[in-house]
């Protein structure tokens, strides 16, 4: 008997006309965001449970102010980052490499100014990660995600030295536009943890 | 009858790899990403841990087998404790059952390898390293008297008591770093597993083509990508307390023990479900190919499968009905609890439905197929009577928990672990796993598991607390403990007949050939052990039992499906 029944292009014609199956990255890159939500979601869960049980000061509403520049930057870095994928797409790596350093420095600006506040909360208002819960949800939430947003620079880093050197091109679209769901995430989530340390936890 | 396609290609790498000197070998095992090599050092890995658990297991057993008996120390009885419930769940559980995924998820789908197989031999020695990180612990770790000394703070860790205070020395971070490291590994694992299901699938098969081991293993994954990492925050979190003076689970400073108790039970009953799942994941292959008939109800199957997955995230707090939630919070984990029960019957009805009037063989992997049909269902009803609150008020944290549990990990899982080990075994080797050391290996174990866990069910309703290392005489449980303890010994049996089993048939089995089950899923397609690139051709399908079709062209399955 022969391989038939499994092989023949009769079966494939019966069953499965041109499939598209998703691409790796992108379902590899979904799975990594869907594990890293959950665990975001248990520091953002901690967070806020213990808004308001710390016994000792310095709390929220004394030294927490809203960091807006910072915020400005990292949101609209996800627009920046959507222009560059986009010109990626259509061939303009020049105006790819444009857009790709506006991220890059839109990133970099968030992150320093996260070092300025938590430099201003550790030297003038004492506010350190064993002072009392607020601090030690504080500094883990926040820097956990500052954690996420130095990773996702180093990539976007990577990714400029490759395009300087020439190694970039259109058939790069797809990769770039995977990593750019990180960045995605990493903003998203940027939302929620301002949204539970700046507006409900204060 | 040529049943199965030749998958032989003109290059011949067998005989190169004969060639090579033994270090090269191992060079070989050490560097593959081949997605078979890396799931049999997996189970491999997960047997050697095994055994070491098992050991741990068989002293404490030992020491309990008559009352205020002396042969360990109660601080060593907390260590043994502690590394058996975590070994047995993080570096046996965990690989074996990744492991087979591994191995097989590819074969059955028609691919070649995972789809991202340099992760996967990351995930592979991640694990490797964060399990031997944990055993070195007896050695590398120094507690309050400068010895060295192994965790001791229950697999469940639970706080204040893994606080700075309290553990002092460095076990319990051994304890953090080294699952810390496994976790990641195994999330890497269940990404690739995801992706490889969702893109690598061969021509025509659709998703509802694919073997129910396949679908299990997706909601598997699914659920280790989003049950993980709640125990690898809350133990950064720790981390973070024990390391830099966070407080998270200081309760002196308003921290929360409880919280704890929330993050590691939110990982902790999935969990249950992630390694129970594989084992209903073989039962559904080996089950219907041992009845001679096709699978009773693939779709409810299916559905009952993810059903599981989702009511299993939101029962996790039935670990913590002593703590003293509100009347709200106990009765919606009672409610949840029980409700995982209806997916879960349904599975066991279509089991049953698959071998009702089937031509049923009795060789070792169904024998013990059976077993675990029989106990899993005992396990769920004393699971079901753990639910109910006010009793489980009554008999938490005793032998009672314990026997119900083992009933599950051992009864169920395990005994699903073997029928696998002796299933796929020729697929793997090459050679057939002997019939009658497994038929030894497999009532030594039926009796030695029910002398153990029948009689610690009664342990438990008199009232024996758990995690003692030691009881009075007087109170009625001498009789138990020992009866206990001598199942303990059928176990151990057993398990060196299986051993001795593996030894001698890796190397003097009967010749296996492709398909010695006459089974119907595309892994028996190919020959044993298979090639690198498991298919010459890629298969096409047009059923969920293509081998089936193969064999009887006649009456394939797809003018019915």
């Amino acid at each position: 008997m022969s391989d038939q029944a499994v092989t023949t292009t009769e079966a494939a014609a019966v069953n499965s006309p041109a499939r598209t199956l998703p691409s790796r990255g992108r379902i590899g890159m979904m799975c990594l965001i869907l594990t890293e939500s959950s665990f975001f979601a248990i520091f953002v869960g901690a967070y806020i449970y213990y808004i308001g049980k710390s016994l000792t000061g310095p709390y929220p509403d004394d030294v927490l102010r809203i960091p807006v520049i910072a915020t400005i930057c990292l949101l609209s870095s996800s627009l920046t980052i959507i222009f560059a994928s986009r010109a990626l797409r259509a061939g303009g790596v020049r105006l790819f490499a444009l857009w790709w350093l506006a991220t890059l420095a839109l990133g970099l600006e968030f992150l320093i100014a996260t070092g300025f506040e938590w430099h201003h909360l550790i030297y003038d208002e004492g506010l350190t990660i064993h002072t009392n819960l607020f601090g030690t949800t504080y500094y883990s939430l926040v820097g956990l995600h500052a954690l996420h947003v130095t990773v996702g620079l180093i990539a976007i880093a990577l990714v400029m030295i490759l395009t300087v050197t020439g190694c970039v091109d259109r058939r790069h679209a797809e990769r770039i536009e995977i990593l750019s769901w990180y960045w995605h995430f990493v903003d998203a989530v940027w939302v929620i943890v301002f949204l539970t340390v700046y507006v409900v936890g204060r | 009858m040529a049943t199965t396609i030749d998958h032989s290609l003109p290059i011949d790498g067998a005989a190169e790899t004969r060639d090579r000197p033994a270090l090269g070998r191992v060079h070989e095992w050490v560097v593959t990403v081949d997605h078979k090599r890396l799931g049999l050092m997996y189970i491999g890995g997960g047997l050697v841990f095994f055994l070491v658990a098992g050991l741990q297991a068989s002293t404490m057993r030992l020491q309990l087998a008559i009352p205020e008996a002396g042969l360990v120390s109660p601080e060593m009885f907390n260590r043994l404790m502690t590394m058996h419930g975590t070994a047995m769940v993080f570096m046996v559980g965990m690989p074996i059952l990744t492991g087979f995924f591994n191995y097989l998820i590819p074969l059955m789908i028609g691919a070649r390898d995972l789809a991202f197989p340099r992760l996967n031999a990351f995930g592979f020695w991640l694990w490797a390293f964060g399990s031997i990180l944990l055993y070195f612990s007896y050695i590398g770790a120094p507690g309050l008297y400068g010895a060295g000394s192994a965790p001791d703070v229950g697999w469940f860790a639970y706080a204040p008591l893994t606080e700075r205070a309290f553990s002092r020395g460095s076990s319990t971070d051994y304890w953090i770093i080294a699952i810390f490291l496994t976790s990641v590994g195994s999330i890497a694992t269940a990404a690739n597993l995801v992706t490889t299901i969702f893109c690598m699938r061969c021509e025509g098969m659709r998703l509802n083509k694919m073997p129910v081991l396949v679908w299990l293993a997706l909601v598997v994954a699914f659920m280790m990508l989003i049950a993980l990492p709640p125990l690898s925050a809350a133990q950064a979190m720790l981390m973070l307390d024990r390391l830099l003076g966070a407080h998270f689970f200081d309760t002196q400073a308003g921290g929360s023990a409880i919280l704890w108790q929330h993050f590691f039970w939110i990982f902790g009953h999935p969990e249950v479900y992630i390694l129970v799942l594989p084992a209903f994941a073989f039962a559904s292959e080996i089950i219907p190919v041992f009845s001679r008939k096709v699978i009773f109800g693939y779709n409810v199957m299916v559905v009952a499968s993810i059903a599981i997955g989702f009511i299993s995230m939101s029962v996790w707090a039935h670990h913590m009905f002593a703590v003293g939630m509100t009347a709200a919070g106990n009765s919606f984990f009672v409610t949840s609890t029980m409700l995982v029960g209806v997916p879960t019957g349904i599975k066991i009805f279509n089991w049953l439905g698959t071998i009702w009037g089937g031509k049923v063989r009795f060789k070792v992997p169904m024998l013990f197929s059976l077993a675990f049909l029989f106990q899993f269902l005992i396990a769920g009803l004393t699971g079901i009577i753990l639910a109910v609150a006010p009793f489980d008020w009554q008999l938490t944290d005793t032998y009672f928990v314990v026997a119900h549990f083992h009933y599950i990990l051992v009864g169920a899982i395990l005994f699903m672990i073997f029928a696998a080990i002796y299933y796929w075994f020729p697929k793997a080797t090459g050679r057939m796993l002997g019939e009658r050391l497994g038929r030894w290996h497999f009532w030594l174990f039926l009796i030695g598991f029910h002398l153990t866990f029948d009689t610690l069910h009664f342990a438990g309703l008199r009232g024996m607390p758990r995690r003692i290392y030691t009881y009075e005489p007087g109170r009625g449980l001498e009789a138990i403990n020992m009866l206990a303890t001598i199942g303990v010994a059928f176990q151990a049996a057993a398990v060196l007949c299986f051993l001795f089993n593996v030894v001698k048939s890796i190397r003097k089995g009967e010749i296996a050939g492709p398909d010695p089950w006459d089974a119907w899923t595309l892994e028996w397609s190919t020959t044993s052990p298979p090639p690198e690139y498991n298919f010459a051709q890629l298969p096409v399908v047009k059923s969920r039992r293509p081998l089936w079709d193969l064999k009887h062209p006649e009456d394939p399955d797809w003018l019915y499906e």
